[in-house]
């Protein structure tokens, strides 16, 4: 039998601390792309365990597992413990589509005082508290690159990217993280 | 850079999150086979171009992923309305637009 | 060393904190808070640069963003060499190096002055009528000699090592301009708790509280209030307060361009800051205090150094103690003159004269300037000046015909204050004439702005302060902040303002100028209209008025004026030049901000891109991806390493990084419905763990994309795009189920990034990956060719596709990206047992030419159909719609004398054609000649021992064994035409 191949995440140690702000990779999580209509949500909801937020960019949260509103039919799920996300939805009758992205998206952790001002080097957004409250969560882009931000407290965000984008959001956010003035 | 009002996010986003798609109420014939020269002429390549107010397509691609159809002045680049797929024109009397 | 000129009671500067500098070489100080232009003065240097057309003599004329002849290089490093500095607001700094600009040999002997005898030569329109003949002239003679002589300042030569950022900011209220208005429009905003940007261009607020000398608010000097104002709204949490910051532009729906500067006043710069910062506000309200700019008088020879105008003189005595001349004349139409020669009366200057343009000139100021023993000339004019390199003396005529000279080493002058309208009108306001006044002022607006203060047309402290405070409770109230409490402040000043004049003064002579920067005089703007120039548009592109990089802020309204008083016509009616952004020159770092070097574009690498660049891979740029493109063994060049790997493919195997190979997951019941909708091809009967290759069309019956798709699952297919089509075939898909097949229950997930993909082609294919795949049978009858399974592949989750673009046995391997490096090392060392390499983009392009696979995008172009690439069969005869279905039944489509994708072959088996060459019937036919097509592909193919090359000809599959010619710069290159399978045309080996 092979050897269980040894998995190398995008952004392995890379870090950024500046003063009142911090960026580093999240940890490997399980992600799916869920897809599906109005009356698929109850029965959906019930197998996540969460409900799943039907407001335009917001988010609801349950544990380790957060369910991301991107678009009227569209969810980004996230658990960071890696539960088999897919094969929870397979159980779920309803009308659906469930995609495992777990390695498509890489997650930034953004935190620290500065941290709204840094990603608003490259988001466009008005990202303070009151247009883009904690739970916020939005599909959006950061300099040439779209990104899902999700506020996860006061001063602290989470950025989701394309894997191949990853080095360009960190490193542009390292940029603008260095700025002391 | 333009602020656009996505009806299925309900806010204004910057222009930055969308793309434009071309001209709006262009329905695709259902029979689009058996049309003839003439028709496939004007359903693919005549636009209208207008010069005041214009229905257009946009999709908010880096937000919700939705297509939605715009009413843009197309003299004062103002957006006059915004509103989901599949719903009829909207009523711009009262909007200031000029012709 | 002394500085002269300095007056150590006047000013707001600390004279124990000297700071050093050089001005073209020569050593200077000055004080910490002064200007460069401020600290030349002290030393009595007005001498700093030549004009850009007649290289004259040119001295300060401003003390601040409006200046038009103080330009000058300022010098860091070698790589920090910026050109067209304004002296006047390059703020002092211990080391500051400054050269002077469009002079040579030296600023005081300047060879081309000589041009300025030739002044008549050089007259306006004079480059476009004297150079348009013969045209090669322009680009090889006049060109290059007009650029060395006429040149504004010097590029540097080496990269920018500064690094510039960008901010995107939101507020309930942006105020531009930090003056008395701005600060109490700020002050009222931000009471009622709304938030406020304010942005200054000075490294302090203040505004012309700088020097106006008599205002008092709220009990005390205009400029002490103004700093405890700055201080106040600093404390704030709801107030941002941007120095050094210059709104540059006003955009749709109230956003603005603004530009930060951090460290060009910095002695060292601290090594994080960004040298500039753009910051793009978006702001529910915007209130402009930008005050006014003060015009010069137009009268001859009114350019000399030491001209300048009267409150740039007062800023530079009552903020920076600098007294701009040892004995100072004053030539006004307007009140606010007076005062600037009050305040140096009174600090002991000699004020020998004010001439007044004006009969009757009254009013306390009036009084108070000849109470001092200034002489006042009313109704007399500035007929000449004399001195070249400063000012001398000035010549004086009254109405009544006497003439007398006044000696005097600078001369201060004011036509009046025109309303700094620049950002109201870019924001598509529309100005309004004020015939009394004969000022534009902010009439209709078209956004939700408002305008406070001299930029409004309102004059004197105390309207301008109350104006503000309502502007700004207004603003935050209806941006939706709360109503602030109603602030009160009491402000008083002695300062009187009058309208002014507009155009020249009369007075005979050449050399009166009304664009400093572009040396244009009035007697150039008469020549203008004379010659049929009847908009301001056009006699603004004539003459180049306001046209430099100043933009004519001092000068546009004289122009106007003098062009409507020869058109006999009222201002209004010759029009108003557009103002457009930026209201001051703006670098190209700012605007670029963080985009530059590695973060110009994102650049996409696979996960298996580290370790193709551990052994020396050579990269192509694909899009955003990088590519491995042949991987070169020692001695080898891209040829041999191509020939190489496309043999050891064929002969044993190679294995391909094709991670960046667009992947959509298509899932939902009616996916097979949806596929049918977007692809030619049928997908109902397609079983699960079988594969297609399909083609999608646009509407208009042209190929868009292709791909292999695989059945997972009855509702559940895994596309693959082309690297390059992967983002727009993901939209397409959305377009259709979105707006014309909603009823569809399908959605499309891009997995691009979800797999990497390693590929592993060639007779030995299976055996290399045999010992890794775990619950896959991968026998010939189990997973036959064009087959999907799921699976484990080194333990991992994989999705094995056995599928080929080579035309050899082939499998491709999808793991989870993280997982992509590790199994592409396990394929590796498996696959050295059995002789592979790793192959590159370049070799994977002429393995799939070798069996005539055409990639989209390079043999298709848009405008190719099916039936033109050869690929009839893949389009279904009997389905009821498909998009492009009517597209491919147009007339144009269906007729004769389509391009036809064919191979060629080289009648010189070695030659290789070049990509893109045109292909002719006749190459000795004359030219013009007929082209029947092009070639699209072309490669030296090593396993076919010679060269081969697709290409689209008309008609030409009829063609097939015709000799056509590819005429090329050392003659033309003969090929046959033959079918597009050059390799094992009957496709043994995909089995075998
Ligand atoms: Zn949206």
């Amino acid at each position: 039998m092979a050897e269980i191949a040894r998995r190398e995440p995008a952004l392995e140690g890379r870090a950024c601390q500046g003063q009142g702000i911090s960026l580093s990779p999240a940890a490997p999580a399980s992600r799916l792309s869920l897809r599906a209509p109005e009356a698929s949500l109850a029965g959906l909801s019930q197998a996540l365990s969460l409900d799943l937020p039907r407001r335009p960019k917001s988010s609801a949260t349950k544990g380790p597992r957060a369910a991301l509103w991107l678009g009227p039919d569209e969810w980004l799920v996230i658990d960071e413990e890696e539960a088999d996300l897919a094969a929870i939805c397979a159980a779920v009758p309803a009308l659906h589509s469930a995609v495992d992205i777990s390695h498509r998206n890489v997650g930034i952790l953004v935190s620290g005082a500065r941290a709204e001002e840094v990603l608003n080097s490259g988001c466009p957004q008005d990202l303070s508290s009151r247009a883009f409250p904690v739970g916020a969560a939005s599909r959006t882009v950061f300099g040439k690159a779209e990104i899902v931000l999700w506020r996860t407290g006061e001063e602290a965000f989470r950025v989701e990217c394309w894997r191949s984008f990853s080095d360009y959001v960190f490193s542009f956010l390292e940029a603008a993280a260095r700025e002391t003035s | 850079m333009l602020l656009i009002y996505c009806p299925y996010c309900e806010e204004e986003r910057p222009e930055l999150e969308f793309r434009h798609a071309g001209e709006a109420h262009i329905a695709r014939p259902a029979n689009i086979a058996e049309i003839s020269d003439e028709e496939f002429e004007r359903y693919f390549f005549i636009r209208s171009n207008p010069k005041g107010i214009t229905f257009e397509r946009w999709r908010h691609v880096h937000g919700c992923g939705r297509f939605f159809n715009a009413a843009r002045d197309t003299v004062s680049d103002r957006f006059l309305a915004t509103y989901k797929a599949g719903e009829p024109k909207p009523d711009l009397s009262g909007k200031g637009a000029k012709t | 060393m002394t500085q002269p000129f300095r007056i150590p009671a006047a000013g707001r500067l600390d004279p124990q904190k000297v700071v050093r500098f050089t001005f073209d070489g020569k050593s200077y100080t000055g004080l910490e808070g002064d200007t460069l232009a401020s600290a030349l003065l002290a030393h009595g240097v007005h001498l700093v640069g030549r004009s850009f057309k007649y290289h004259r003599p040119r001295g300060i004329l401003s003390a601040g963003a409006e200046e038009p002849n103080a330009l000058v290089g300022i010098r860091r490093d070698e790589a920090r060499r910026t050109p067209n500095v304004r002296a006047t607001v390059q703020e002092l700094y211990d080391g500051l190096t400054a050269v002077s600009q469009n002079r040579w040999p030296s600023l005081a002997f300047d060879v081309g002055a000589a041009s300025s005898l030739a002044a008549p030569l050089l007259s306006a329109g004079f480059y476009y009528k004297t150079f348009m003949w013969p045209k090669a002239a322009w680009e090889r003679l006049y060109e290059p000699a007009i650029r060395r002589a006429a040149g504004l300042g010097v590029a540097p030569h080496r990269p920018d090592p500064d690094r510039y950022s960008n901010r995107f900011a939101h507020c309930d209220v942006l105020i531009i301009g930090g003056g008395v208005a701005g600060l109490s429009a700020a002050l009222a905003a931000s009471d009622a708790g709304a938030r406020v940007i304010l942005a200054d261009e000075q490294a302090v607020p203040g505004g012309t509280l700088r020097f106006e000398a008599g205002a008092v608010i709220d009990g005390m000097p205009g400029w002490e209030w103004a700093l405890a104002a700055a201080a106040e709204l600093r404390s704030r949490p709801n107030v941002r307060l941007l120095n050094r910051t210059t709104g540059f532009g006003y955009y749709a729906q109230n956003m603005l361009g603004l530009v930060e500067r951090l460290t060009d006043h910095l002695a060292t710069p601290v090594p994080d800051a960004p040298r500039e910062r753009l910051w793009q506000v978006r702001a529910k309200r915007v209130v402009l205090a930008t005050g006014a700019i003060e015009r010069h008088m137009v009268f001859p020879d009114n350019d000399r150094p030491g001209i300048m105008l009267a409150s740039a003189a007062r800023a530079y005595l009552n903020h920076f103690g600098v007294a701009v001349g040892s004995r100072i004349a004053v030539y006004t139409a307007e009140d606010s003159a007076y005062a600037a020669a009050i305040d140096l009366r009174k600090r002991g200057v000699e004020v020998p004269a004010i001439i007044d343009l004006r009969q009757d000139p009254r009013g306390p100021h009036v009084e108070e300037a000849r109470s001092l023993g200034i002489e006042v000339l009313a109704g007399c004019m500035v007929v000449a000046t004399e001195g070249w390199l400063r000012l001398r003396r000035v010549c004086i005529a009254s109405g009544e015909g006497w003439r007398r000279d006044i000696e005097a080493d600078a001369l201060l002058t004011c036509s009046g204050w025109t309303p700094a309208v620049h950002l109201f009108s870019q924001s598509r306001g529309r100005l309004a004439f004020d015939p009394e006044t004969q000022r534009f002022l902010p009439g209709q607006y078209a956004q939700d702005a408002a305008s406070v203060g001299a930029c409004n047309g309102t004059t004197g402290l105390a309207p301008t302060v109350a104006e503000a405070l309502k502007a700004g409770a207004d603003a935050a109230r209806e941006a939706g902040a709360g109503a602030g409490g109603a602030r009160n402040i009491d402000a008083h000043s002695g300062d009187a303002w009058s309208a002014g004049f507009l155009g020249d003064a009369p007075a005979a002579g050449r050399m009166a100028f009304v664009d400093f920067q572009n040396d244009v005089t009035a007697k150039d703007i008469r020549q203008a209209v004379r010659e049929g120039m009847r908009s301001i548009e056009h006699v603004k592109r004539f003459t180049t008025t306001g046209m430099a990089t100043d933009q004519g802020k001092t000068s546009n309204p004289h122009g106007l004026a003098i062009a409507a008083r020869m058109l006999g016509k009222p201002i209004p009616e010759v029009g108003l030049t557009t103002f457009r952004p930026p209201y001051t020159p703006v670098t190209f770092g700012a605007l670029a901000g963080h985009s530059r070097g590695k973060l110009f574009e994102p650049t996409r690498r696979t996960p298996i891109h580290p370790w193709a660049e551990s052994q020396g891979a050579v990269f192509e740029d694909v899009g955003q991806w990088k590519r491995a493109w042949y991987f070169p063994r020692s001695g080898e060049d891209m040829h041999a390493a191509v020939a190489r790997e496309c043999r050891t493919v064929r002969e044993a195997a190679g294995i391909f990084d094709a991670s960046t190979l667009g992947k959509i997951e298509v899932v939902g019941p009616d996916a097979a419905r949806f596929l049918d909708l977007i692809y030619t091809n049928s997908w109902a009967k397609l079983g699960v763990g079988r594969c297609r290759y399909g083609i999608m069309l646009r509407e208009d019956g042209f190929i868009y994309d292709d791909g292999v798709v695989g059945r997972l699952a009855e509702d559940r297919f895994h596309v693959t795009t082309t690297t390059g089509g992967a983002a727009r075939v993901l939209h397409h898909m959305e377009d259709y189920l979105q707006t014309e097949f909603p009823e569809l229950k399908v959605w499309p997930t891009s997995v691009t990034e979800q797999w990497a993909v390693i590929a592993v082609q060639g007779p030995r294919s299976r055996d290399i990956i045999a010992p890794l795949v775990e619950g896959v049978d991968i026998s010939d009858t189990a997973m036959p060719h064009m087959s999907v399974r799921e699976g484990r592949v080194c333990g991992v989750p994989a999705r094995l596709f056995r599928v080929s673009f080579t035309g050899e046995r082939g499998f491709e391997i999808n793991v989870p990206a993280d997982y992509g490096r590790a199994v592409w090392e396990a394929v590796w060392a498996e696959g050295q047992k059995h002789g592979a390499c790793a192959y590159g983009t370049e070799a994977m392009h002429v393995l799939r030419a070798e069996k005539g696979f055409i990639i989209v995008g390079q043999d298709t172009d848009g405008t190719v159909t099916p039936g033109d690439a050869g690929l009839s069969w893949a389009v279904a005869k009997n389905k009821p719609d498909f998009v492009g279905i009517r597209g491919l039944r147009r007339p144009d489509l269906v007729g004769s004398g389509r391009k036809q994708l064919v191979g060629l072959k080289t009648t010189d088996r070695r030659k290789v054609l070049e990509e893109g060459a045109q292909i002719v019937a006749d190459p000795n036919q004359p030219v013009p000649m007929k082209m029947l097509g092009h070639v699209t592909s072309s490669y030296w193919s090593e396993n076919c021992g010679h060269s081969i090359a697709l290409a689209l000809v008309q008609d030409g599959r009829e063609r097939d064994g015709e000799r056509l010619f590819v005429p090329m710069p050392d003659g033309a290159v003969e090929v046959e035409v033959t079918a597009t399978v050059f390799f094992d045309e009957l496709g043994e080996r995909l089995h075998g």
